[in-house]
């Protein structure tokens, strides 16, 4: 356990999980009188905030259930490997999702190895087909299926995956990487967009839109087609980190601030993706949890930031790959109801996040897009355990740093714990295939080149 | 009171030598090093002039103590026949008086120094009695140890703490092990049943001290006009040496246990000086028993040899969906032409011609290099591999523990400009030329800068056997090549080359190692 004051919302929750969940379901039951004897971590049921599609008058929960981070089997989310989905606990989250009033669920051809979507048509074919909002992508990134007939193949494919005959939320995925040039090639050149645009028409895709990272040309120029496309919503990245910051941290990326401006001009609705950045904004390092919790001692870390997403009133839902029970429980109370951010709340996350800048941290969100590495490296695996070490206080500059020593076992031993031997930095060799996937724009070979350099300097005592 | 100190000092040598092979973080070694270093054999191959004479002149003046205190297979033997010993009193007197077996005594001293002289180290190292231990500890007793460690780790990861840590349990080699076991069993079975019998009859060193202790000053007599020939000494007597009958005692036997001085109910026996001596005579005879040195046949273990030109069967796939661990494939040992031996070693020669196959070297390497060899001629005797990890440049465990002067102390500084060997480069395994990215891992991880990428100018195939249709000239493929001027065979290259069994770059080792 990490020291009293550094308990983070993750390993908080993973030790007081089973507690946490007997009470909350006792408490559920006691309907808590409020006379000081219910649990803080009561998860009220029946009082979700609701957002209005304008198009088609859907009532969307402000929680969005994104099945990219499903857990496999041994409870973690594909952390350790090939791990498969432990189908059990995906069903048994989701109907506890869609009893606490969440029905909107995210998925993608592409997500969990290809196995999301049928993985979330299991789970969400036990209920009514009206109960739910089903979202899903057309995923062709790799050129092998860029032809019509193979992006075709994969559209139809999602239908019998998720086992329905219409899907809700149909989205262009992660358009921006791989710039104009990628846009023709997947949607333009071989008519796919005109083909969902027909199927829109035909009532199999109730809502069309698309989703976006990197290249903000790609993003302006679909925007500009708005009267011909009429998009029904648009899934953007927004957190208090990036809402000014995006570029900041990364220049191939946009602000925040620009991308739901640009919509709400539009009055376009906007889905939110990692509002929470991979958990990165709720594993922050002990200052940051310091300042938040003494401004609300209750609230868990993560909350404030899933306040800030869903405090803009153009965002439809904001989505959470929820890997954990305590994860879903915590988010279902932030949002039952909402308590938008007031003024003085926006302007303390804004300072927030210039205090995170100062943090060097690397913007890896543990999406694995960029995986499986064909040489075996795990990339998210290194990246993550830097950025933990580095909110520890454990990449000392100097090997005249004060806990030089501690920090120094800390993180060679913990090293070789989150990341075998043969997948660790040192086996980069720089191919550069997995750049291109990264929505954060992360130059992946570049970063474990560097830490590979560290954890050398580290090894030979030459810091 | 004398078995008392006895046994007291012998335990601690006991644990410590014990825990020496067991202790993989190396941290007990700058401190205990020594008591592997005043053993016998090793002190001998070191040409360790002053441990020799210290321990010629403590058997000169107090008899076999050493094999009694500071040999761990000797105590290793006392411990079994203690526990033995323990069930009941019968079987705590349960030994005999017989006669010496010279013939088979000095017959393995003189195998022994034969072979030490021809060369033939493994032969010496299956007989000497640290060395045997050595391996014991090292194959049975390490594996154990980090287990218990791991789990130790296991909970520690747990709680997020950092005080243990997990390692690799691996078999460094089959042959080695089956030794190991096969001295273990046969060892603790002479042990359980007669005592001392293989310190007696086999062991070279036992052999040498026993000659030496003939002539010390210190020695257990006993008084025969004290003795009743009751007969408890000899019974108690694990090296069998006690003649009762005769009131003689073997001194080229005694180990100095002084386990008969407290059964003796007359007070006829006593550990006195030579020159106020009263009678007693060494007695020999020429009867003998069969004792086997566990049936070691001289198998040819087979080098590891497959060929080069397997082709290496990681297909970098192509991405599609996310997620997932890409299968890494098991790098497989290079057909070396020359074995690598550590910096410190100066020369195969060298190497070979003092290692006592103790296992030491091999126990504290942290990165998983040396190994004990297959090869008959350096069975046993450790050689270095890089699949599992690379010579560190920080690191100089080996050369710090060696007690037998095979590994001299080097620093890492000197470490760092000594050639144990040169990288060699398989242009069938590249990478680059393989699969047609970009890599240079090699060059990236060389700690002496001794590799450099250049563009490659030739023609290639690459994997699947589409031709390069870049023609005779594609600068944007870079090839390592190699500097051996500045090369110094760590073996970073190879471990951390990415084509796999066989990796495109590999160290072969160096005959007599070079500097910088």
């Amino acid at each position: 356990m990490k020291s009293e004051n550094n308990i983070s919302r993750r390993s908080f929750l993973k030790t007081m999980g089973a507690a946490g969940l007997a009470a909350a379901g006792l408490s559920a039951c006691g309907k808590g009188s409020g006379d000081g004897h219910s649990s803080p971590e009561a998860v009220p049921q029946g009082q979700m905030t609701y957002r209005t599609n304008p198009t088609t008058g859907d009532r969307v929960s402000i929680l969005g259930f994104g099945m990219m981070r499903l857990p496999s089997v041994g409870g973690r989310s594909a952390r350790e490997g090939n791990e498969e989905i432990d189908q059990e606990m995906v069903n048994t989250m989701v109907d506890y999702a869609l009893s606490h009033g969440v029905n909107y669920f995210d998925t993608s051809p592409a997500y969990c190895q290809g196995l999301s979507e049928r993985a979330t048509g299991i789970a969400l074919g036990r209920h009514p087909r009206n109960s739910y909002f089903i979202a899903t992508k057309l995923s062709n990134f790799s050129p092998s299926t860029w032809s019509r007939e193979a992006s075709l193949e994969m559209y139809h494919n999602s239908f019998k995956e998720l086992q329905v005959d219409y899907i809700d939320y149909m989205l262009l995925h992660a358009i921006g990487q791989g710039g104009m040039e990628a846009l023709h090639g997947r949607y333009l050149d071989n008519g796919m967009l005109e083909f969902l645009l027909e199927e829109r028409k035909a009532g199999r895709i109730r809502n069309l839109g698309f989703s976006y990272h990197g290249d903000i040309e790609v993003f302006d120029y679909l925007l500009s087609k708005h009267d011909y496309y009429k998009w029904d919503f648009v899934q953007i990245q927004l957190n208090y980190l990036d809402w000014k910051y995006a570029k900041a941290i990364n220049d191939r990326n946009t602000d925040a601030e620009y991308l739901y401006g640009e919509l709400s001009k539009r009055n376009i609705p906007a889905v939110i993706m990692e509002p929470l950045l991979g958990g990165r904004l709720s594993d922050v390092p002990d200052n940051i949890v310091a300042r938040l919790k003494e401004r609300e001692p209750e609230q868990s870390v993560a909350s404030w930031a899933f306040r800030f997403a869903g405090s803009f009133p153009g965002v439809l839902t904001v989505l959470s790959g929820m890997t954990r029970m305590e994860h879903l429980q915590d988010n279902i109370r932030t949002y039952s109801p909402l308590r938008a951010l007031d003024k003085q709340e926006f302007a303390f996350l804004q300072d927030t996040a210039t205090l995170m800048m100062r943090y060097k941290t690397i913007p890896c969100n543990d999406c694995k897009y960029c995986m499986p590495c064909p040489y075996g490296i795990d990339i998210p695996g290194v990246l993550l355990h830097y950025n933990k070490c580095l909110n520890e206080g454990n990449i000392p500059a100097s090997s005249q740093s004060d806990n030089y020593r501690k920090a120094r076992r800390a993180f060679l031993i913990g090293y070789d714990r989150s990341v075998p031997k043969l997948r660790q930095a040192s086996h980069c060799i720089g191919c550069n295939q997995c750049s291109p996937h990264c929505p954060q724009s992360i130059d992946i070979p570049k970063e474990l080149h560097r830490i590979d350099a560290y954890v050398e300097k580290l090894k030979r005592d030459t810091l | 009171m004398l078995k008392k100190i006895r046994t007291a000092l012998a335990i601690i040598f006991f644990a410590v030598i014990t825990l020496l092979f067991l202790d993989f973080t190396g941290t007990l070694h700058a401190w205990l090093g020594w008591m592997a270093k005043i053993q016998f054999l090793p002190a001998v191959l070191a040409i360790n002039a002053g441990v020799v004479i210290f321990l010629v002149l403590l058997t000169l003046i107090f008899g076999r103590l050493y094999c009694s205190v500071i040999c761990p297979l000797g105590i290793f033997q006392d411990l079994v026949s203690w526990i033995n010993g323990r069930r009941s009193r019968k079987a705590r007197m349960r030994f005999t008086y017989s006669p010496a077996k010279n013939w088979l005594r000095y017959g393995m001293l003189v195998l022994f120094i034969a072979a030490l002289l021809a060369g033939i180290g493994s032969f010496a190292a299956l007989l000497d009695p640290y060395s045997a231990y050595g391996r014991i500890a090292s194959n049975l007793f390490a594996p154990l140890w980090q287990w218990g460690s791991n789990l130790l780790a296991f909970f520690a990861e747990r709680i997020d703490s950092y005080a243990f840590y997990k390692t690799e349990v691996w078999l460094r080699s089959l042959p080695t092990f089956i030794i190991a076991a096969v001295t273990f069993i046969v060892i603790a079975v002479l042990a359980w049943k007669n005592g001392r019998t293989w310190c007696n009859t086999i062991c070279p060193v036992g052999t040498v001290l026993g000659f030496i202790s003939r002539f010390s000053l210190f020695k257990v007599r006993i008084d025969a006009e004290k003795c009743k020939s009751c007969s408890l000494c000899t019974r108690a007597c694990k090296a069998s040496c006690i003649d009762y009958k005769n009131h003689s005692i073997d001194h080229s036997r005694c180990v100095d246990c002084f386990d008969c001085l407290d059964t003796c109910t007359h007070g006829a026996i006593g550990w006195t000086f030579r020159f106020r001596e009263k009678s007693g005579n060494t007695v020999t005879a020429e009867d003998h028993t069969g004792t086997n040195t566990a049936g070691l046949s001289r198998r040819r273990f087979l080098a590891t040899g497959a060929a080069l030109t397997a082709a290496a069967t990681i297909k970098a796939q192509e991405k599609k969906v996310d997620g997932g661990l890409a299968v890494i494939e098991d790098k497989e040992i290079p057909d070396r032409q020359t074995k690598i031996v550590p910096a410190g070693a100066q020369s195969l020669k060298n190497f070979y011609q003092h290692c006592t196959a103790c296992q030491l070297c091999v126990s504290v390497c942290p990165n998983q290099v040396l190994r004990p060899s297959a090869g008959l001629d350096t069975l046993m005797q450790p050689e270095m591999s890089y699949e599992r990890g690379y010579c560190r440049p920080e690191c100089t465990k080996c050369s710090e523990v060696c007690p037998a002067g095979a590994i001299k102390p080097v620093s890492a500084e000197e470490k760092s400009s000594i050639q144990i060997g040169h990288a060699v480069w398989v242009k069938e395994n590249c990478i680059p030329l393989t699969d047609g990215v970009k890599c240079g891992n090699c060059a990236r991880h060389c700690p002496t800068g001794a590799i450099q990428m250049v563009p490659f100018r030739g023609r290639h195939r690459y994997r699947g056997g589409r031709e390069d249709n870049t023609g005779n000239d594609s600068p944007e493929i870079r090839i390592p090549v190699i500097n051996t001027e500045r090369c110094i065979g760590c073996g970073a290259c190879e471990n951390l080359c990415p084509a796999r069994p066989f990796t495109a770059i590999y160290v072969e080792g160096n005959m007599v190692h070079g500097e910088i």
